[in-house]
């Protein structure tokens, strides 16, 4: 017999569970009881985990929602701030809503057309490389730098704090929010809607404005929505560009003066000694909390809804 | 390989030639005859099928089937693309189970163990039927790692640079890897990754081995060397192959089961059609359905 | 000409992070040439007395990412599991969402949040039992009363990066092909097995790069650490006692700088930017052995 055949026939190296164990029922034993103990507590780990987050989100959002449900009014939406004598947010809505306008306005044309270049004028290019780069970057910037930079930039120049600077810096924060999901959604359009403009004889350029834009325009239209939530949301720029401010002022001209925001208000009215300070600081978060959850609740409902018009 | 079936086994049975040129026949004999042929008694059954029916969520995939595997035999299993073939053998060691919508209907038995008991553990069921893929999945880790891994979980710490080695010479494999047992799996040709994935199943010592067309991802020569394996491996597992390749069925297997997809409540569902003896089935099938597709009439 | 636009734009993002690479430096000059390099050896923050030191800050937003790291990196992969291998299809597309709104609210309303119920659940439940089974190691120390504390400024970062870790991480879990872990599966291994030995080997590097990226979180927050971490005075061993850090610092004093504070603001702001651009090139370096720019979708 050769070696092969001998090996074949069965010579079975020692082990600790080299016995064949065909004839018994299919029930863990031994080894098994504990590895299957095991694995169940690690699976009940990871659902503890998952549990425990979304205990958390359910915590944060009720606590805003019991300290702020009290605080709401008509008169708190439709009434400016009176300071220390109370009053409401309306003021601080209309500025908030001014200087995210504002922003966008900036943000949104610049994002679409890094994430075209990215994902369709230039893909691969060196230009583009170097841009995945600093997206990165910019993404991982504090926001608090931000604001120091805008400080410099425009408030040093101007001796003033102003809406304007607040603007500029909630666009750069919004800028590679923008840029990153315009290029994903631009990367998601089928390849065979660019197939039929080519092979129509359309100019490439207008290929892209004419079909792959507009094909994109939900997902892009979303992920815009996205980083006007977040940018509604972020107080650090402000306080250091535009904290100051009258904060009964219902300003209207971002460009000469401090503008009132939400995140501002929620942060200074706080530690006001006013005794109400803390329930309309509470009312004017859940005011914010309700934004900003809304519009991504929204964003992923349009999200899926534009995914599958495009075929995905 | 255009020779039929029916040349390969011989030229036996009352199926006319094609016309196939001489120099392209095949002669192959099976590992041994037929064991019925010999009027031996069937070795005993290690699984006993019975009014086994899959559903995918309101789909049929696969009609009631009953049959028996028995021990120590290399049963293909073939039948055109769609007829439930992966399905059936992936039901035999409850890989189904994670696929949505899976469902089982009637008994299937493994040494007399029901296998869709609730309270037959799936983690066991795989430890004593193993399986091999259709595409070879070695992990992303060592040759020697990806042997051991399974025997380490067990808690099979000792001798195991033997048990390595002894699986290796099982698949054929240990030749060509032996000095480089720590380089990564992913090296390795197409037709050494499948040993290396029959070589991992083996080192548990499993009881059964299902195989879910082995060699479809593989070229010729890796093919061939795989058949020589499963002819070998039978003296220590029993052994289910799931097949495409008619050729390679007789060439490897001892009963072979057909299954076609037939009408079943107003919707096709893979069936089973016949299920005989190798050589049996090739060349005197009692159905006219396999006739039709053993011939290549259709299929 | 859709190109020139393109091109103009890319060119701007590009000059943008120059711009504030350029303007940090500018504005930290006589700063740097004040102090030097010995500007983070000193812990002492006086801006009546000009005297200035960026140790405590460096010391407290240490502390804060490690103990918010230590918390989110596990609980957060255990979430990304549990979304990607675990949970039934109906759960996940449940929790998901829900674990993705987390990371959604802003950071003013955590730290308020962390205010009002996270300090003082810190200061009555966790502070006393942690001294008294922990007080040996001096992190540990006597509970205080308000529960700002460095502590609690760790704990509510963890709130914040655990959702990112755990969005990045099961994104990651997702791409491992199913292949993989049948064939681990049907070797008769344990789900844990499976993961264990299959899952997170493969996805090892994405990980790494995930968890660098909730660091890079929690190294910039500001508002809700400022809101929790207590403003105390210098570099103390107890996590229970208020501290201050990097980003808090900076928002804290910009609001009412006294006279040459601005420069050693700045300064701060350019030892922060280095550490976040660190972190940004650490990360896309791990990345690449893995593409997680897949998985960034944040």
């Amino acid at each position: 017999m050769s070696a092969r055949a001998a090996s074949l026939a069965g010579r079975r190296p020692r082990g600790d569970q080299g016995r064949r164990t065909t004839g018994t029922p299919l029930r863990p034993a031994g080894n098994l009881r504990r590895r299957a103990a095991i694995s169940r507590a690690a699976e009940l780990a990871m659902a503890s985990a998952a549990a425990l987050a979304v205990a958390l989100l359910v915590d944060v959002v009720a606590t805003v929602v019991a300290n702020g449900a009290p605080a709401i009014s008509l008169a708190f939406l439709t009434q400016p701030s009176r300071g220390l004598a109370g009053g409401g947010i309306a003021n601080a809505l209309v500025g908030s809503a001014v200087m995210v306008a504002l922003a966008a306005a900036i943000a949104i044309p610049l994002g679409v057309l890094i994430g075209l270049l990215l994902s369709e004028v230039a893909p691969g290019s060196r230009l583009a490389s170097a841009l995945e780069l600093v997206l990165d970057m910019l993404q991982g910037l504090p926001t608090v730098l931000v604001g120091v930079f805008v400080f410099g930039l425009i408030v040093t120049a101007e001796h003033k704090e102003t809406g304007l600077a607040g603007a500029v810096a909630l666009s750069i924060i919004m800028l590679p929010l923008i840029a990153r999901s315009s290029q994903q959604v631009l990367a998601l359009v089928p390849g065979t809607l660019r197939e039929a403009a080519d092979a129509l004889g359309v100019d490439r350029w207008r290929a892209v404005l004419g079909v792959t834009l507009p094909a994109a325009a939900g997902g892009i239209a979303t992920g815009a929505l996205l980083a006007i939530a977040r940018a509604a949301g972020e107080t650090a720029p402000l306080l250091l560009v535009d904290g100051l401010y009258d904060p009964a002022a219902f300003q209207l001209d971002p460009i000469a003066h401090g503008v009132p925001s939400v995140p501002m208000f929620i942060y200074t009215t706080y530690d006001l000694p006013a005794p109400s300070a803390l329930s309309l600081a509470w009312g004017a978060a859940l005011v914010l909390l309700s934004g900003v959850l809304v519009a991504n609740i929204g964003a992923r409902i349009l999200l899926a809804r534009s995914r599958r018009r495009m075929g995905l | 390989m255009t020779a039929s079936v029916n040349d390969a086994m011989g030229g036996a049975g009352d199926l006319p030639a094609l016309g196939v040129a001489p120099r392209h026949r095949l002669r192959l004999e099976p590992a041994e005859p037929d064991r019925e042929a010999r009027g031996e008694p069937l070795p005993p059954a290690v699984f006993e099928i019975r009014d086994m029916a899959v559903h995918y969520g309101s789909a049929q995939a696969l009609a009631e089937t009953t049959l028996d595997i028995h021990a120590n035999t290399v049963t293909a299993v073939i039948g055109p693309s769609g007829c439930g073939k992966s399905t059936f053998l992936r039901s035999l060691n409850r890989m189904n189970d994670s696929i949505p919508g899976f469902r089982l209907s009637g008994q299937v038995l493994y040494r007399g163990h029901d296998l869709y008991a609730p309270a037959t553990s799936r983690v066991e069921v795989r430890r004593r039927i193993g399986m091999v893929f259709q595409k070879p999945n070695p992990f992303p880790k060592s040759i020697y790692d990806n042997v051991a891994w399974a025997p380490r979980n067990l808690g099979m710490r000792t001798g195991l640079d033997d048990r390595v080695r002894h699986a290796l010479e099982q698949a054929a494999l240990w030749d060509e890897v032996k000095d480089r047992l720590r380089e990564s799996a992913l090296r390795l040709s197409g037709g050494q990754q499948q040993r290396l994935c029959i070589a991992r199943a083996i080192a548990i010592e499993p009881d059964v081995l299902l195989l879910d067309e082995p060699a479809s991802a593989l070229d010729p020569l890796a093919t061939a060397s795989i058949e020589q394996l499963i002819r070998a491996l039978r003296h220590r597992f029993t052994i289910v192959v799931v097949t495409h390749n008619m050729q390679q069925a007789a060439r490897v297997a001892d009963r072979t089961a057909f299954f076609g997809l037939e009408a079943v409540d107003g919707r096709r569902a893979g069936t089973l059609i016949e299920y005989a003896p190798t050589r049996t089935l090739f060349t005197n099938p009692a159905d006219p359905r396999t006739r039709d597709y053993v011939s290549g009439r259709f299929g | 000409m859709l190109y020139a636009a393109c091109a103009l734009a890319g060119l701007s993002a590009l000059a943008l992070v120059a711009e504030i690479v350029r303007e940090l430096v500018r504005g930290a000059a006589p700063a740097i040439s004040r102090y030097g390099l010995a500007f983070v050896l000193h812990s002492r923050w006086a801006p009546n007395f000009g005297r200035f030191g960026g140790a405590q800050a460096l010391y407290g937003t240490g502390m804060t990412s490690a103990i918010a790291l230590a918390l989110a990196a596990p609980i957060g992969l255990a979430i990304g599991l549990y979304l990607a291998v675990l949970a039934p299809s109906g759960v996940r597309a449940v929790v998901g969402p829900l674990v993705e709104l987390l990371a959604a609210i802003p950071s003013v309303i955590v730290g308020f949040w962390g205010v009002d119920v996270l300090a003082p659940f810190v200061a009555h439940h966790l502070e006393g039992p942690l001294h008294a089974a922990l007080g040996g190691i001096p992190l540990f120390g006597a509970p205080q009363t308000t529960g700002l504390s460095v502590f609690t400024a760790g704990l509510t970062l963890a709130l914040m990066v655990v959702p990112i870790v755990a969005a990045l991480s099961r994104d990651l879990f997702a791409t491992v092909p199913r292949e993989l872990t049948d064939g681990a599966a049907a070797l008769g291994a344990t789900r844990w097995e499976v993961i264990r030995g299959v899952v997170l080997p493969a996805t090892a590097s994405g990980l790494a790069a995930a968890i660098v990226l909730g660091l890079g979180r929690a190294l910039g927050e500001a508002i809700a650490v400022l809101q929790v971490i207590g403003d105390g005075e210098g570099i103390h061993a107890s996590l229970f006692l208020p501290g201050n850090a990097l980003a808090p610092r900076i928002a804290q004093e910009f609001i009412s700088p006294v006279g040459n504070e601005i420069p050693a603001l700045f300064y701060l702001g350019l030892i922060l930017l280095a550490i976040e651009l660190s972190i940004s090139l650490i990360a896309r370096w791990i990345g690449r052995r893995f593409d997680v720019t897949r998985a960034l979708s944040t």
